[in-house]
């Protein structure tokens, strides 16, 4: 049945999200062409930046370990010039700058290498520290720790919490050898969690959500949004977790909340970021949604945190 | 020109390389670009294409815009006392940049430094000016030149478009080697009509550059106002 040099489980779970989207696609054009004289446009271009999404993803994870980190550096890549493009950064720190990019391809080389220690102290500590020091020789203190804040926090968000997201494809076999080290599978129940959460949360908040959770930050979040987001997240990931993880069907379900809630923080932080920057949309790289840190928002929260839960319970 | 046709196809090859081995992966992906209005630009000469100049990135940018099969036949103006330094970079900025030098502040009785652009624009190429005249400060736009004026003077029909870029001079100033990767917006205005009133054409230029530059600087408008704060 499967023809593809992936796992069966991998395979069917990808024609899952492909159906998902043909689905999608098909109430689309039938929506449209029952009502033709509303503006299905922005809807339309979400659909098609979600198939181009699904596209780079699956080459993400399908492939083979250089692919995937070659796929998922230059996502962390294009999400690190995104924030950098809003930030107000100061002209003297042209060096520090190209300097903070290319702790990108080394972050993703540790992870190609396997070599946990270096991979998770590497930004928190040797960028961390090499950076305010490299801004420093330039002699510029005017805005200085602003500028080596902002430059930390995005490092912090687009590298080093989405590089997690990678190491699940190189961890080694868990604890119960039931999983023969296929990453693809973690960074699948990651990823589609994370992001249905954000549509159950979109869903939920506009059938029944009154009271606004934080509306000084994001006016469209509402208490019963994030409520039944999370649980609703929390249901699929107690489905999933027994297929796709190592996870039995208490822990699934406790990731699966994990997920819903932290997800919905990482959300509403980066809203916060473009409320302070004063945008609505980080860019506009993926048409229909904004930009790509628009999209990414929530896996900054459950990558590194789903990750550091699983590990620490199966490796 | 003196050149033979095989020669003419070599610099053409060279070109087109050049284009595609490094305009393209520096500004399509190193950088990355955010293009309004691609269907204004002129893809068919005699047209004068103007832009803001903060880079040398700019030349590479508006290049970029440009489908493959047209793109030979953009042609930017470049300061001759700049690019033709010495032999090796004269070679590169006319052969495989493909530049057309003029002498800044060149003008005398007898010789019209801009002979070289009204032969361009004669044979039907997209010429490409920066009316500021240098690169000036990063993301700020200097008083605009008035060769562009005298160059209309002798075309008075032919579309003059401008063109702003926002971000260049913050990945790459005047002093910076390498980039500094950063999203770039280019917004592409519609054709102005050259004018008799050499004062109101500069103004209605400076305008439009204006209002683009207030356009594109909403995205990265710091609320705070922070001095360094990119505009």
């Amino acid at each position: 049945m499967n023809p593809f040099p992936i796992s069966d489980v991998l395979f069917y779970a990808l024609c899952v999200i492909v159906a998902v989207l043909v689905f999608a696609s098909g109430t689309i054009a039938a929506l449209g062409w029952h009502f033709p004289q509303k503006d299905w446009l922005e809807l339309r271009q979400r659909v098609r930046t979600w198939w181009w999404i699904v596209a780079v993803f699956v080459l993400a994870i399908s492939v083979n370990r250089e692919v995937s980190l070659v796929v998922l550096g230059f996502v962390s890549f294009l999400a690190f010039k995104e924030y950098l493009t809003l930030v107000p950064t100061r002209r003297a720190d042209h060096l520090p700058l190209l300097w903070a990019y290319l702790a990108i391809p080394i972050q993703y080389f540790w992870i190609w290498y396997g070599w946990y220690g270096m991979f998770i102290i590497f930004i928190p500590v040797y960028a961390f520290l090499f950076l305010p020091m490299r801004m420093v020789l330039i002699g510029e203190t005017q805005g200085f720790l602003r500028a080596a804040s902002t430059l930390h926090w995005g490092l912090m968000t687009t590298v080093f919490s989405l590089s997690h997201m990678a190491y699940l494809l190189v961890l080694p076999t868990d604890v119960t050898g039931s999983m023969k080290g296929d990453g693809a599978l973690l960074v699948l129940f990651l990823v589609v969690l994370t992001q249905f959460n954000d549509v159950a949360q979109y869903l939920w908040g506009k059938a029944v959500g009154r009271t606004k959770a934080i509306p000084k930050v994001s006016p469209n979040k509402t208490v019963a949004g994030m409520l039944g987001g999370a649980l609703t997240t929390t249901l699929l990931g107690l489905i999933l977790g027994p297929v796709l993880t190592p996870m039995g069907m208490a822990h699934s379900a406790m990731a699966g909340l994990l997920i819903g809630v932290t997800g919905f923080v990482g959300d509403v932080v980066m809203s916060g970021v473009k409320r302070d920057l004063g945008v609505k949309d980080s860019g506009d790289l993926l048409p229909g949604h904004g930009g790509i840190l628009d999209r990414l928002d929530s896996l900054t929260y459950t990558a590194p945190l789903f990750f550091h839960y699983l590990r620490y319970l199966y490796y | 020109m003196a050149d033979s046709r095989l020669s003419r196809l070599w610099h053409n090859a060279l070109r087109l390389a050049f284009i595609i081995g490094v305009a393209w992966p520096v500004v399509l992906v190193w950088l990355g670009l955010t293009l309004r209005h691609r269907e204004r630009l002129p893809l068919k000469g005699p047209a004068i294409v103007v832009a803001n100049h903060n880079s040398h990135l700019d030349i590479l940018t508006l290049y970029t815009l440009f489908p493959l099969s047209k793109v030979l036949n953009v042609q930017p103006a470049a300061a001759a006392d700049y690019f033709l330094r010495h032999r090796l970079l004269a070679w590169f900025a006319t052969r495989v940049i493909g530049i057309i030098p003029v002498v800044r502040g060149g003008a005398s009785k007898q010789t019209d430094p801009l002979e070289s652009c009204y032969a361009a624009l004669k044979a039907g190429q997209v010429l490409v000016l920066f009316p500021e005249g240098t690169r000036g400060e990063p993301e700020r736009m200097s008083e605009l030149k008035s060769g562009l004026w005298y160059l209309g003077r002798r075309f008075p029909d032919i579309p003059i478009v401008p063109v702003f870029m926002h971000g260049l001079g913050r990945a790459m100033a005047k002093g910076a080697h390498i980039p500094v990767p950063f999203f770039v917006d280019v917004h592409v205005d519609r054709p102005l009509l050259w004018q008799d009133d050499k004062p109101a054409f500069k103004a209605e230029l400076q305008a439009r550059f204006t209002a683009l530059q207030r356009k594109a600087a909403v995205l990265a408008e710091d609320p705070q106002g922070a001095p360094d704060a990119p505009r």
